[in-house]
């Protein structure tokens, strides 16, 4: 069943100084409504792409999103910064009203775009729940008959008569989103500010949307710029490019979507023999990150296990002539790398040669990684070709539970994340 | 085929769409917001709803001296203390009321940008939160009131009864005008600046420390024209006996505030939906 229909939905924004010459455009909107036209300034506005000086005062943050919610579904919506993501939240949960276009909702709804909204400082951890509850549309019932759990999903109760504002900050927090937790609306859209805060914080969170998913049936949306908790939580995805909607399908297809789009990288370049890098002895024509199956992509889960593919044209016979692969992540901290033992002293005619190096399953961590590839010899030492980081990949844990992660969901720290041996106690 | 969609998010929806049965499913937090309003005042203070009384009483003993004693003006014949306090009860009230729901869309961005409940709500729970402090007051002024009667200064009539109604179109002027000046400040922020002086001005075309009766005949007119003229004039005649009550004025002042409240709601119900943006 679907419970949000979004169509043909634009959202446009004024730019710089408002208050000058508003007078002048309300006045030619009254003009063209006297006689029944359209709005003459509406869809006037320019793409929204914020680095670029526009010609027009006015831009479309969203511009025409047509998008269908089902029940139960948890649906991200991804994009950079300045994509409209926000603005999309905002008018889905009515904070503003769109420009153009229609939403039909089936069921209540809640949003979170910030916890411990309308707390009080001067006022008690009680009465601040009552009061951010009826704010997030709790009737009063419904929070007498929630209070004891809510107090105690926080862990304040021996604070519960003390003015919020006395609180740590972690009480505070921990407090609001309680309130927050104990919501139970049919449709709850979350902007990914919640999931800022401590470790511990942040596994309350997303593990608490997971609950409210799975086990209630719930809709949930979900916006994020951060691609690991997306292909975690959600199983399909939007991706807003500029107050467009770029690509809307499986949170994969989409994440190789938004990879291919955001990032430099690619999934496979070639080269012409021309300006291919290398020297008067071997030069890099194609260059591949590959799947088990030879298929190149960019998104892998992190129990596939991730193939380097390149092909570099010999020119000239020579018997010393090492293969070599770098990885990077996305910090630029260089993690490994990697020479081609296996065929070193091989005797290389001219010709096309195919190498392929494969990263176990279980071993990287989630997030972009860069490749850089070579050919080198080792006496002398010289590198004929270094191309780095044109090639690359994206790594996400579906959480199945298989996985190094298991059920954890907050923030897993390091640089990789090998499956260990742990011995039973 | 039509669905039976629960809420249809539209640009515009109809002028008149106002929505009231949404407004009485937050009427909880409309009683939520009065208490937050109520018992925030007196936190951490020593006398506590003591200060909603020395305020008024304070103003009350500076117009005794400046405009009785200094300026000589009249009081109509009755104690001076009483006739100040009669003035300034209900229309401390309207100045409470409208300069707190003037303001609402630009104190209130905070939370009207995060999350969504019907915005009326805020300076509806305004009015109602004033009404305490207007409580204290008039017990205030009752005192005075029952110490005048009983030395006999005063002779109270008929009239006293229609104080629930002052209280009311009192209540509601002040939300007509301030929900239709909080509407176009969002957009004209010079307002704010107008309002700032224009309540304190306004007091002195309302006779709040002067009777109409001493108005010089040429600008009674002016006075009989402010709608908030008949409300405190008919709320002395009724408590004293003395004062200039007609229906006329009191049905004048009513279609006044029926009129702004129409008004007010419309326009702020077509602004609530997009001044989010311009605020």
């Amino acid at each position: 069943m679907t419970v949000i229909k979004v169509e043909h939905l634009y959202k446009q924004y004024r730019l710089g100084q408002v208050g000058s010459g508003t007078l002048k455009d309300d006045f030619s909107r009254w003009i063209a409504s006297l006689r029944g036209k359209e709005d003459p300034l509406l869809k006037i506005g320019e793409v929204n792409d914020r680095t670029v000086v526009g010609e027009s005062d006015y831009v479309l943050s969203l511009r025409d999103i047509n998008f269908e919610v089902n029940e139960g579904e948890v649906l991200g919506i991804i994009g950079k910064n300045g994509a409209g993501k926000s603005t999309l939240l905002k008018v889905l949960s009515k904070v503003t009203a769109p420009s153009s276009g229609q939403i039909k909702i089936k069921g209540r709804v809640a949003s979170l775009l910030e916890v411990g909204t309308g707390f009080h400082p001067e006022l008690t951890g009680r009465e601040n729940i009552y009061l951010n509850g009826a704010i997030l549309g709790m009737s009063r019932q419904e929070i007498t008959r929630k209070l004891d759990e809510i107090i105690d999903f926080a862990g304040i109760e021996r604070y519960v008569e003390t003015p919020v504002k006395r609180y740590s900050s972690g009480m505070y927090v921990r407090l609001a989103f309680a309130v927050a937790a104990h919501l139970e609306p049919e449709i709850l859209i979350v902007d990914e500010v919640l999931a800022v805060g401590d470790a511990e914080f942040q596994q309350k969170a997303i593990g608490k949307m997971q609950a409210v998913s799975k086990q209630q049936g719930r809709t949930v949306l979900f916006v994020s710029h951060n691609m690991d908790a997306i292909s975690r939580l959600c199983t399909n995805c939007l991706f807003l490019k500029n107050g467009s909607l770029e690509y809307k399908g499986l949170t994969e297809d989409v994440i190789q979507k938004y990879i291919g789009s955001e990032t430099k990288i690619v999934s496979n370049l070639a080269y012409d023999i021309n300006n291919a890098p290398g020297n008067e002895l071997v030069r890099l024509r194609e260059a591949q990150v590959i799947d088990e199956y030879f298929q190149s992509k960019l998104n892998f889960r992190i129990d596939e296990k991730v193939g380097i593919n390149f092909k570099f044209e010999v020119l000239k016979e020579t018997n010393d002539l090492i293969s070599g692969f770098n990885l990077y992540n996305q910090l630029d901290v260089h993690i490994l790398s990697s020479h081609d033992t296996l065929n070193a002293g091989k005797t290389f005619s001219p010709g096309i040669y195919s190498v392929t190096v494969w990263l176990p399953q279980n071993f990287l961590t989630e997030g972009v990684h860069y490749c850089g590839v070579a050919a080198m010899s080792y006496k002398p030492f010289t590198v004929h070709f270094h191309d780095v980081a044109k090639i690359g990949f994206n790594i996400s844990d579906k959480q199945s539970g298989e996985t190094v992660r298991g059920n954890y969901t907050g923030t897993f720290p390091g640089v990789i994340r090998p499956k260990l041996i742990w011995d039973k106690i | 085929m039509e669905e039976n969609w629960t809420e249809v998010i539209e640009p515009n929806k109809s002028l008149f769409n106002l929505n009231f049965k949404e407004l009485w499913k937050y009427r909880d937090l409309i009683l939520i917001f009065v208490r937050r309003d109520i018992v925030s005042v007196y936190k951490q203070t020593v006398l506590g709803p003591l200060w909603f009384f020395l305020g008024p009483l304070f103003t009350v003993f500076t117009f005794v001296f400046v405009f009785s004693q200094i300026a000589k003006i009249s009081t109509d014949n009755i104690p001076a203390p009483l006739f100040y306090l009669a003035g300034t009860t209900l229309w401390n009230y309207f100045q409470a009321c409208l300069s707190g729901t003037s303001s609402t869309f630009i104190s209130n961005a905070g939370i009207f940008g995060k999350v969504y409940f019907p915005r009326l709500v805020s300076p509806i729970s305004m009015v109602i939160s004033n009404l305490l402090k207007f409580g204290i007051q008039l017990l205030m002024f009752l005192c005075f009131w029952g110490y005048y009667y009983y030395k006999g200064s005063i002779s109270p009539n008929i009239y006293i009864l229609l104080l629930p109604f002052l209280i009311l179109l009192m209540g509601a002027m002040a939300l007509g005008i301030g929900i239709i000046i909080s509407s176009l400040t969002t957009k004209y922020r010079d307002l704010t600046y107008f309002i700032g002086f224009g309540i304190s001005l306004l007091m002195y075309a309302t006779p709040v420390i002067y009777p109409i009766s001493a108005i010089p005949d040429m600008y009674k007119s002016v006075v009989t024209y402010n709608p908030i003229a008949p409300i405190i004039e008919t709320f002395r005649y009724g408590f004293t006996g003395s004062g200039y009550f007609t229906w006329n004025g009191l049905i004048y002042s009513s279609v006044f505030t029926i009129i702004v409240l129409f008004i007010g709601t419309i326009l702020f119900n077509k602004i609530e939906r997009t001044f989010m943006d311009t605020v």
